[in-house]
C-alpha cells in the first residue's frame, strides 16, 4: 500500500497526519513529513515541540492515535520484527546498564546482527578505546553519548534515528560525530535526527524540518529556508542620519541602528546599494568599519518562526 | 588515526537461539560480577547453612541439623536468584531505559525473557553447586529422587520469577529494590528456611505452607531428607503461584 502523501519507495520515513496525545496535552498534532532515503533529515524545534514523541512513533516505541506511518515502507508496530535490524536507535539518554561495560555491550548488540562492524574499531573511531572497559555509570556525559551512537550503528543499519546525538559533546567529540554522520550518508545511510544546534543543522543536513507544537511550521533544505535575502552591518559613530540614508536606497529598505553604533540594513543587497551606502558615508565624513554582507541563518528563520519566550 | 569502517548497510539477524545465548551470557557475568547480588544469591546462604549447621542456635527439631538445613538453603537460593535479584536488576533496568534500548535491537521481548531464564536457571546452578558441596563437607547425607528435586526447583524458579518480574515490571525500581529486599528478610523468617514451622501454632503453620517458600523449602526436605518423590502438596502450591506469578507478569509487566 502506498501511503498518501506520495513518497513511498524513495522515502525513509513517511508520516502523514500524525497526531499523538498525552491525556489533555497534544504532543504531536497533525505532523506530516517525508525524510528522502541516503540523506540526512533534522527534526528542528523547541524544547517539548514533539519531536522526541514523533522519533519514538518512528522507532515502534508509541503509536499514534491516528495518521499514517511508513518507515522504510513498513508500519513500525506491525513491522517490528523485520525493520528491527534494518533500523538503528539512539536515545536521547540512557539505555545502557549502569554496571555494563561500554565494549562488552557494544559487543552484545553487534552479537545480535549477522555482519555487524567490528566493536573495538567502532570504539577506537568513537576514541574510546581506553574506556572499552569502564562501566558505563562511570563515563562521562559525552561517552556515553558516543557509545550510544556506536550501538544505533554497529549493526549496519539501514536508516538511524538519533535523538539529540550532539547535546552536551564538546567540541572535538561533537566534530568527530559530525564526520561520522557524513560517512554514514556517503554510504547510503538515511538519518534522521532532532537537535538544538543550528550549525549542526544547517551544515549537516539535507533537509530541516523545522517543528512547533506538535507541527511542522516550515521545511526545506537549509538554503531554502534561510532564502537568498542579504543584509549588510557595518559599525560606525553613533547617531548617523538614518532616515537621510534611506531616502537614497531604494524603496521598502530599513535601516536600524542597535545598540549605538552598529547599523543594520535590511535590503536587497546588490552591488549598487552597497557602493550607495559607502558613497553616503563618504559624503558624510563616515568612516564605516566592520562592514559585511550576511545572509539570514538558520537560527533568525527558527526564532522568526517559534517566537522568542522561553519554552519549559 | 584509524582504519576507514564500512559503515555502508548490511542489516541481518543472526539466528533467535543465539541471540538468546548472547544475551544470557551477558546477563549471567554481570550477575556474578555484581557484589551486592553475590551476598544475596551465596553469601548469605552459605553462611547461615555453616552457622545453624554448626552451633547449635537454633532448635531444628530431632534429625541431623544440616539434613533439614540444606533442602531450606537451597530453596533460599532460589528465591534470592528468580525473585529478589529479577525484582531489583531487570526493575533498574526498565528504569534506565536499558529494557527500551534491547526493544530497538533484533532480540525480541520473548527472548529477552528467555535469555534471563536462561540466565537464572545458570545462576541457579552455580548456587546448587556451592551449597552442595558446603552442605556435604558438612556431613549432608541427602536421600530421594532427582527428578523430583528438579521438578521442584524449576516450579519455584518459575514461581518466584513471576512475581519478581512483576514487582520489576510495575513498580518503581527504588520501591522494587526495597519491597523485594524485605520479601526476602521476610520469606527468610517464616518460610520454614532455617526455622521448622513446627514451631509455630497449627493455623498460622497451615497458612505459612502455602506460601512458595515454605513449599519449596518442605518439598525439597520431603524428598532430600524423608525420600518422598513428587511430593503433591508442595508441587500443587508452586504450580498455582506459578501460574498466578507469570500470569500477572504477563499482565501488568510494563517495558517503560
Amino acid at each position: 500500500m502506498t501511503p498518501p502523501g506520495g513518497g513511498g519507495r524513495d522515502s525513509a520515513v513517511e508520516l502523514h497526519s500524525l497526531v499523538k496525545r498525552y491525556g489533555a496535552a497534544t504532543a504531536v498534532d497533525g505532523l506530516s513529513l517525508s525524510a528522502a532515503r541516503g540523506a540526512v533529515t533534522a527534526l528542528l524545534g523547541p524544547n517539548g515541540a514533539g519531536k522526541t514523541t514523533t522519533i519514538e512513533i518512528c522507532e515502534g516505541f508509541r503509536r499514534a492515535d491516528s495518521g499514517t506511518v511508513r518507515v522504510l515502507g513498513l508500519d513500525p508496530v506491525a513491522g517490528g520484527r523485520a525493520l528491527k535490524p534494518r533500523v538503528g536507535v539512539m536515545p536521547q539518554s540512557g539505555g545502557v546498564p549502569g554496571t555494563a561495560r561500554a565494549g562488552e555491550f557494544l559487543r552484545l548488540v553487534a552479537s545480535f546482527h549477522a555482519t555487524p562492524l567490528d566493536p573495538d574499531a567502532l570504539l577506537a573511531r568513537l576514541g574510546l578505546t581506553e574506556h572499552a572497559r569502564t562501566p558505563f555509570r562511570r563515563m562521562s556525559g559525552g561517552q556515553q553519548q558516543r557509545l550510544s551512537l556506536a550501538v544505533a550503528i554497529v549493526g549496519r543499519p539501514e536508516l538511524v534515528f538519533l535523538d539529540e546525538p550532539t547535546t552536551g559533546l564538546d567540541p572535538q567529540a561533537r566534530h568527530a560525530t559530525w564526520e561520522l554522520i557524513e560517512e554514514l550518508r556517503a554510504a547510503g545511510v538515511s538519518v534522521v535526527l532532532t537537535t538544538h544546534n543550528m550549525e549542526e543543522a544547517e551544515r549537516l543536513c539535507d533537509r530541516v524540518v523545522i517543528v512547533d507544537h506538535g507541527q511542522v511550521v516550515a521545511e526545506g533544505a537549509p538554503e531554502e529556508l534561510t532564502g537568498a535575502e542579504r543584509q549588510l552591518r557595518f559599525r560606525a559613530r553613533p547617531g548617523l542620519g538614518l532616515d537621510e540614508l534611506l531616502a537614497a536606497l531604494p524603496a521598502g529598505s530599513a535601516a536600524k541602528e542597535s545598540p549605538a553604533g552598529h547599523y543594520l540594513i535590511e535590503a536587497d543587497v546588490r552591488p549598487e546599494l552597497l557602493a550607495t551606502v559607502t558613497a553616503w558615508c563618504a559624503s558624510h565624513g563616515v568612516l564605516t568599519e566592520d562592514l559585511r554582507i550576511e545572509r539570514r541563518t538558520l537560527e533568525d528563520v527558527f526564532l522568526e518562526l517559534t517566537g522568542r519566550e522561553l519554552r519549559s | 588515526m584509524t582504519a576507514p569502517l564500512d559503515l555502508s548497510p548490511a542489516p541481518g539477524a543472526v539466528p533467535l537461539p543465539r541471540m538468546i545465548m548472547s544475551q544470557a551470557g551477558y546477563e549471567f557475568r554481570t550477575v556474578l560480577r555484581n557484589g551486592e547480588q553475590l551476598l544475596l544469591t551465596l553469601i548469605i546462604p552459605v553462611v547461615l547453612l555453616v552457622l545453624f549447621s554448626a552451633t547449635s542456635l537454633l532448635d531444628l527439631g530431632s534429625g541431623r541439623r544440616v539434613d533439614f538445613l540444606a533442602p531450606g538453603i537451597l530453596a533460599l537460593a532460589v528465591m534470592s536468584t528468580a525473585f529478589t535479584g529479577q525484582a531489583i536488576g531487570t526493575g533498574f533496568e526498565r528504569r534506565y531505559g536499558v529494557l527500551k534500548r534491547l526493544g530497538a535491537t533484533p532480540l525480541p521481548r520473548a527472548g529477552l525473557i528467555g535469555a534471563k531464564t536462561a540466565s537464572v536457571l545458570a545462576v541457579e546452578a552455580v548456587q546448587a553447586a556451592v551449597i552442595c558441596a558446603v552442605a556435604l563437607g558438612l556431613g549432608w547425607e541427602p536421600h530421594g529422587d532427582p527428578a523430583s528435586v528438579l521438578v521442584l526447583l524449576l516450579l519455584g524458579t518459575a514461581a518466584f520469577s513471576g512475581f519478581g518480574l512483576l514487582m520489576a515490571g510495575t513498580m518503581r525500581a527504588e520501591a522494587a529494590l526495597a519491597a523485594a529486599n524485605l520479601v526476602y528478610i521476610l520469606l527468610l523468617a517464616v518460610g520454614g528456611v532455617v526455622f521448622p514451622l513446627e514451631k509455630f501454632p497449627g493455623p498460622v503453620r497451615d497458612a505459612l505452607e502455602l506460601l512458595p517458600i515454605s513449599a519449596l523449602a518442605g518439598g525439597l526436605r520431603d524428598v532430600l531428607q524423608d525420600g518422598a518423590a513428587f511430593p503433591a502438596q508442595p508441587l500443587l502450591v508452586l504450580a498455582v503461584w506459578a501460574v498466578a506469578g507469570l500470569a500477572l507478569a504477563a499482565r501488568f509487566f510494563r517495558w517503560e
